[in-house]
Parts: structure tokens; sequence; C-alpha cells
């Protein structure tokens, strides 16, 4: 089974959840013998771990047909491509796109990010992807998210293969309702376009049917998982005098943060030793610190700003609650990334991850009240956060990604064989 | 000849509130009395009351040859009396016909057997009390809650004057022996044990309806050949199942109540007796001896105390809650009484079961565990400020005789004052 597939961010140059998703999923994939996967990306950077898939950059894939010579495309691609390949790529040239700005090599720049030009990024994707379907072979296209819908439409027309879209997250929830009418038509022309539609939660999976008018036979939901860590001992939990309760993320409208710190004076008004952390960055961060001020709180109420990589880790296991009141939130990776390090979890029923945790304690975002009740339970009866830390950890390692590969594997073979 | 003994257990608990962590040492009302009310109407309607008819009716119709033994808790007895008064009428004519035993049966549904004897004591007299006043019988076996039994209990109970305990027949215990006869437990040479045959009582439990289960369909005859067909010797058959079987577990429609009502015909047709457990001690003799050192109930696949007290957070409740037994005792506050009683009921502990939550209307056994915890706080600190845990229990008996000890001592002194003048 060979797969094409299109992505936008790969580890470990990654924005969002989606290049850990990508990432996780292949890799689960790639443990299946027969399971061979071309993951097209707008722009590597050289570093991303090849060993289990190819990789190949939107952006040394010839659009526009150039007469160079061996040595130079050689001395050119060095690293990135061997001039047989450029040859056997530039041979799938088959449109003009001298419209598009290319460089001698006739490939174009990609930003690989989310840059104001997106729209226009999207449509040079698309080129690519018409040379790529026609000079590779491969059985079915794959398609994460949006923003490589059209790539994964044009693949299917030009080579007849069929196109299955996974769908990461919906134009609604990001913008809690209020969507960008351009993004919505690329996400419900890619939607029509699919044989199959795979959602990272049952939620998702809702939404795509009753937004965007889909049936409902043809969308499946495979969940995410997570990847295991490495050294999990590596990460320990200090002794301290105060519980750390802590929210980790971009502080946004979708993430719910003003609902964790009204969570977070009604425990206090209550109780001592208990310290709040909102850690991250985001459009509403001056508002939350307001607000903290205005709840009198701010002596308990911290805010350390951004945190990446290893960082997070670390302060999810110095934690004793990992809190994430999403409003909207398609799966939500980062509780179970806290319940892998042992810390309990309190998430809202809005997110895709409630549906598969049963050791978490699963809330409505609004209900402030239940929120704080959750906190006040696993600082203060040890029972509850021994459960929690000690049955939330086995339950996550149970969550692979090699199970969700083979469910993706399912419908591969579903939709080929017309049995789906 | 074959004798069946047939047991219903009703008990229901009360309804707990949400309540909030906020609400600790302001809110002592932990109740959600609506909720309650409506479930017990559900209950009485579609379950207990059809089932206490049918009861009624079969005694009538085989002319007193049908007998059977009914567990009532203390709590459900409470229940009707506020709720559903027909159901006392209905429980009083039962008691009337002689056919119907009724069991000792810890107060509140409680484990009190397992962390506090001298609360299980309280709790079988206090029921026992109850029963006598209400339905005019005198309890003599015990149906411990959920059937839970150790040698120990049994020795404890003896010691309370009991002949006759009720409990599991699990494989674990008996091996290879059966559960159709009378046994003597090792805890109390004295102390009958009756088995419950986990098998006959389950196909009607829970095969009943279920069209996969080998024996589907089950009717009246077929059930009277099964039970007939038991090797002789084997002289006491236990069916013995929540009373909620018939109405709930399996619903009318499934014909559970006509299949109950046809039984005695086809029983009695085969020569098989009816008795009720106190019967049965009474006319057979105990022919081997059971001994279970770690608990024993009904529940779950492993028939011990697991699916009540078996992770982290039943723990931390029951201990939490056992902890202050004591000086419970000593008190005689009526409010924190009644909390207490109630607040034992083991299907809190149910809840709290990460796999099966029994009846729960909690969304997980967390949020079962916060909500009970929260109301366990704020009764732990009305028993605090009756009794400071500053001063030993000890002491505080002592104090507390001291001062019931004054008015006697003052009525004394007073008539000696009266004598003198």
């Amino acid at each position: 089974m060979k797969a094409l597939m299109f992505g936008w961010e790969f580890p470990p140059h990654i924005l969002g959840g989606l290049g850990t998703a990508s990432y996780g999923l292949t890799r689960g994939m790639s443990q299946q013998e027969d399971m061979h996967i071309t993951f097209v990306i707008p722009k590597p950077w050289g570093d991303e771990d090849q060993s289990f898939l190819r990789i190949i950059g939107a952006n040394s894939v010839p659009v526009v047909w150039k007469d160079v010579n061996y040595d130079y495309v050689k001395q050119r691609m060095e690293g990135k491509m061997s001039p047989e390949e450029y040859y056997h790529l530039r041979d799938g040239i088959q449109y003009d796109y001298r419209r598009i700005g290319t460089d001698d090599l006739g490939c174009v720049g990609f930003s690989g990010r989310y840059p104001d030009n997106l729209i226009e990024e999207i449509g040079n994707y698309e080129a690519v992807a018409s040379v790529l379907a026609h000079s590779l072979d491969f059985d079915i296209i794959h398609s994460h998210d949006w923003l490589t819908y059209p790539a994964g439409v044009f693949a299917k027309h030009i080579s007849g293969k069929p196109l299955v879209i996974h769908v990461h997250a919906t134009d609604f929830d990001r913008s809690r309702g209020n969507v960008n009418p351009t993004v919505f038509a690329i996400e419900k022309r890619g939607m029509d376009e699919a044989d199959h539609i795979m959602c990272v939660s049952n939620l998702t999976r809702r939404t795509v049917i009753e937004k965007y008018g889909i049936d409902p036979r043809k969308v499946s939901t495979v969940h995410n998982a997570v990847e295991p860590l490495a050294h999990p001992e590596e990460f320990t939990k200090p002794e301290r005098k105060d519980k750390l309760v802590t929210f980790l993320g971009r502080i946004t409208m979708q993430k719910g943060p003003e609902y964790f710190v009204e969570a977070a004076a009604r425990v206090l008004s209550k109780t001592d030793g208990v310290r709040f952390v909102m850690a991250g960055s985001g459009d509403k961060m001056a508002e939350m610190i307001d607000l903290v001020a205005k709840r009198g709180i701010a002596d308990k109420f911290h805010f350390p700003g951004f945190m990446r990589g290893k960082q997070v880790q670390e302060m999810l296991a110095m934690s004793d609650v990992y809190i994430m009141p999403s409003v909207s939130e398609p799966f939500g990776i980062s509780p179970l990334e806290a319940m892998q390090v042992g810390c309990p979890s309190i998430i809202s029923h809005q997110s895709g991850c409630a549906e598969i945790l049963q050791h978490a304690i699963k809330t409505d975002y609004w209900d402030i009240d239940a929120m704080a009740d959750a906190i006040y339970a696993i600082v203060k009866y040890p029972a509850m956060y021994k459960s929690l830390h000690e049955l939330g950890q086995a339950e996550v390692n149970n969550i692979r990604w090699y199970d969700a590969g083979l469910k993706v594997r399912k419908i591969y073979d579903g939709v080929i064989n017309h049995t789906l | 000849m074959k004798n069946i003994c047939f047991c219903f257990q009703m008990h229901s608990p009360y309804r707990l509130k949400r309540y909030r962590f906020f609400e600790i040492g302001n809110d002592h009302y932990y109740y959600d009395d609506m909720a309650t009310e409506e479930h017990i109407n559900w209950l009485v309607e579609t379950s207990y009351m059809p089932l206490c008819q049918t009861i009624r009716d079969m005694i009538n119709l085989s002319k007193g040859k049908f007998h059977c033994a009914l567990s009532v808790s203390g709590t459900m007895i409470e229940m009707f009396e506020q709720f559903n008064p027909e159901m006392i009428d209905v429980l009083k004519e039962l008691a009337g016909t002689k056919c119907v035993e009724f069991l000792a049966t810890p107060f509140s549904y409680s484990l009190a057997a397992e962390y506090n004897e001298s609360e299980q004591k309280e709790q079988l007299k206090k029921q026992s009390a109850l029963l006598e006043n209400v339905l005019g019988v005198k309890p003599q076996a015990v149906w411990n809650t959920e059937l839970l039994y150790t040698d120990e209990i049994a020795y404890n109970l003896n010691k309370l004057g009991y002949k006759l305990i009720l409990t599991e027949g699990a494989k674990h215990v008996l091996s290879w022996n059966t559960p159709n006869k009378v046994y003597q437990s090792a805890g109390a040479p004295k102390m009958k044990v009756l088995l419950r045959n986990t098998n006959l009582s389950d196909e009607l439990s829970f095969h009943f309806s279920d069209p996969g289960w080998g024996n589907f369909p089950i009717d009246a005859e077929k059930y009277a050949n099964q039970l007939n067909a038991l090797p002789e010797g084997e002289d006491i058959i236990n069916i013995w199942v929540g009373a909620d079987t018939f109405g709930v577990r399996q619903n009318a429609g499934t014909g559970i109540f006509d299949f109950l009502k046809a039984l005695p015909y086809y029983a009695l047709e085969r020569e098989m007796g009816f008795m009720t457990p106190s019967e049965a001690a009474k006319k057979l003799a105990a022919e081997d001896v059971v001994s279970a050192p770690y608990p024993l109930t009904w529940s779950g696949e492993a028939k011990d105390l697991s699916v009540y007290v078996g992770n982290d957070l039943q723990q931390e409740a029951v201990q939490k809650l056992y902890a202050v037994a004591e000086r419970v005792h000593l008190c005689q506050d009526k409010n924190l009484k009644t909390n207490w009683l109630r607040l034992q009921d083991v299907n809190y502990l149910h809840y709290m079961n990460h796999i099966d939550q029994g009846e729960t209307q909690f969304e997980s056994a967390y949020d079962a565990f916060i909500n009970y915890m929260n109301i366990l706080s704020d009764f732990l600190q009305t028993v605090e400020e009756q009794y400071p845990t500053t001063i030993e229990n000890e002491e505080l008996n002592e104090l507390l005789k001291t001062i019931r000890n004054q008015e006697e001592e003052i009525q004394k002194l007073q008539a000696q004052l009266k004598k003198k003048k």
C-alpha cells in the first residue's frame, strides 16, 4: 500500500498540534510492514526524521520546465534530492505554471508557516501536487487539514486515485462559529470531493456532518494518540508546600482561559495553599491579567509566559492539576501529555479527547463550579490525586498511534475496494 | 424432598444532592428529596408493589404452601412510610399470612459488619425494632448487606443471639461442594449458614430475557424441571435476588411476573416444597462446615468487597467515614445520627467504582467521590464541633458519663433533701 500524503507541518519544526499528529500517525502506520508513505510538506528543514517514511519538500519539486544540466542540479539539490529524481519529477510537468514565480530550477519557494498570503501558498502547493500526481506511483491520497485539501483534490482528479482527508480541526473550532467564508469554501470542497473523511473525534465528526452537510456514511472518527515518552523517569515532581494548578496553551478565546481564572477565584475563596499558573501567550493575555487583578487573586496566580519543548513537560510534571477548559477543541493532545508525566487532568466536555479518557475529570467549559470542585477535590482528597495520577498514566500509555494507524489502514482498504 | 427458598431484597439509597466544596460548613442538608421520592415512586410502581401483590396471589393460590422471605432495610421502611404508605399496608398483609419471613438487615444497608462491629449491632437492633413496630414481626435470620459474610461476622452475630445467616454460594468458598444444603459456620458452631445458588438466581436476574442465554426462553415448567433435576440430597435451593429483578432488571413485558406466579403450581406438582430461611434452618440439619476468613458477598465476579472498597477512592471514603464511628456513638444529636446512618449506605461506595457504578446518578466514579467527600467533610466538621479531636475518645467518654450521671446525682440529692425536709 503506497500512500501519498499532503501535510503542512512535520516535527521538529512545528507550530501547532497538526505537526505532532502527522508525525505520530505516520510513525504508527509505518509499523505495518507493507505500508509506504510519501509525505509532502511545503518546506522541510532537513533535520526531519525520515527513517520510516519519505519526505518530499514542495519547494524542491519543479513546476516549471527548466533546461538545467546534471552537475548543476546535483550541486543545487545537495542533501535534498538526487538529480535523477529531479529529472523524473520534471517529466511530470504537464501544465504551464509560468505565472508562478519560480527559481532557476523551476521550484516554488514556500514559507511553510501560516503567512498572510496563505491562500497563494495553498494554490502553489496545488501546482506541486499536480506534478507529483503525474510522476509518482501511489494507491491512495491522504490530505491533512484544509491547507492541503486543494492539493489532494487536484491529485485525485489527475491520477484517478481515491482521496481521503483528515480533519484535525475545522474553521468552526478556530472561530467559535464566526467562519471565514474563503476557508469554509476550501474545506467544504475538500470534504465534498473526498472519498472518505477521517475526523479526530466524534465532536469534529458531528461538525463535519452538521455544519458542512456531509453524508454521515463517509465520515469516520480516528482518535489521535500520543507518542510514548522516551524517558518518563526524568520528569519528577518536587516536594513543595503549595499545590500547583496549571493551564498551558495559547491564551485565546478557543481555550477558555477566563473560566480557569473564575474557577481559581472560587477555590481561593475557600482554601489556602494552592497556586495557579497560566502558561503561554495569546491575544487574551492582557485581559486575563486584568481579570486576575479584579478578582484579587494576583498573589496566587502566575503568568510565566510562553513555554516550549521540554519546559512544557517539566511544568506539567511539577503540577498537581492540569486544566484545559477549551470551548471547542477538536481533539486536544495536551491533557494526554500531562497524564503521561502523571499529572491529573481536568478537561471540558467540549474537547474531543474527553471521548477516549476515563481517568480525567470532565466538566462543561462554562461550569466554573464543577471545575472549582474538581480542583479542590484533587488538592484536598489524597485518593483523588493518587487515582488520577496512577490510572491516568496507565490509561494514556495504552492509547497508541499504532492502533490509530490500523484504523486508517482499514479505511484505505475500504475506500480502495469500495467496501466502505 | 426438595425445597425452594425464595428471598427478595429491597433497599434504595437516599439521593444525594449536588454538593460543592464551598457549601462545606454552610449547608448541612445533603439530600435531594425530590429525586429520592421520584425514584422510590417509580421503583414501587414498576417493581416492588407488583411483586408484593404477586407474592400475595401466590400464597392464596397455593393455599399457603408458597413461602418466601424479604430483606427490607430500615431506610427502605422509612421511605415507604414517608412516600408510599400503601407499601407498608401490603407488607403488613404479607406478614399476616405467616408465609413470609422478614430478615434482619443493617438499617442503612451499610458495611458496618466489616468496619465497626458495634455499629453493626446498633443497625440490626434499629432495623429489627422498626420492623416490629411497623409490621409486627421480629426478624430471626440475618441478610447482611450484599450478603457480606466472614467467619468473624458469623461469630459476632451469634454472640448477639442470631442462629442463621445468609450468604453467597461462591465457588472459591464451596469449591466442588453444593450450595443446596444447610451449612454450619466455621466461625460459630451454633450458627447455621444458607448459601445462595448463584447460577439459578442469576438466571432470573440477568438471563431471563436474554435470547443469547443457552436456556432461553425460561418458563416456569422448565425452571421447575431444572430444580427438580438436581441430585438427590440437595434439599434446599436458595433463589435469592434483588426485588428489582421483577419489573426493573426484567421488565414486566418479559413475563417475569407471570413466570413467578406460575412457579408454585409446577413446583408443587413435582412435589417440591417452599421454605423460608428460618424454616429451613429449623427442619434441616447442617451437613457440612463452611469457612470464609475473607469477606464474601454476592457482588461482582470476585464475590468479595472489591466492588465497594476495591479502589483508592472507595478506601479513602470508607476509612474516613468509619474513623469517627466511636465519636458518633457518644453523641445524642438526632440530625447527626440520621446523617451518620444515611452516609453509610453501601451504594455511595458503589458509585465510586471505576468499572461498574451500579445505579449511579453521577457522571463518573470521580464525580461521585467528589460529591460524597464534600458531604462527608461537612459531616465530619459537625462531629468535630460536637466533640473536638483534641480530646481523646476515652477521656471524652468519661466526661460524658459524668455529665449524664450528674442528673441522676442531682435527683438523688434532691430526693434526700425532700426527705430531710
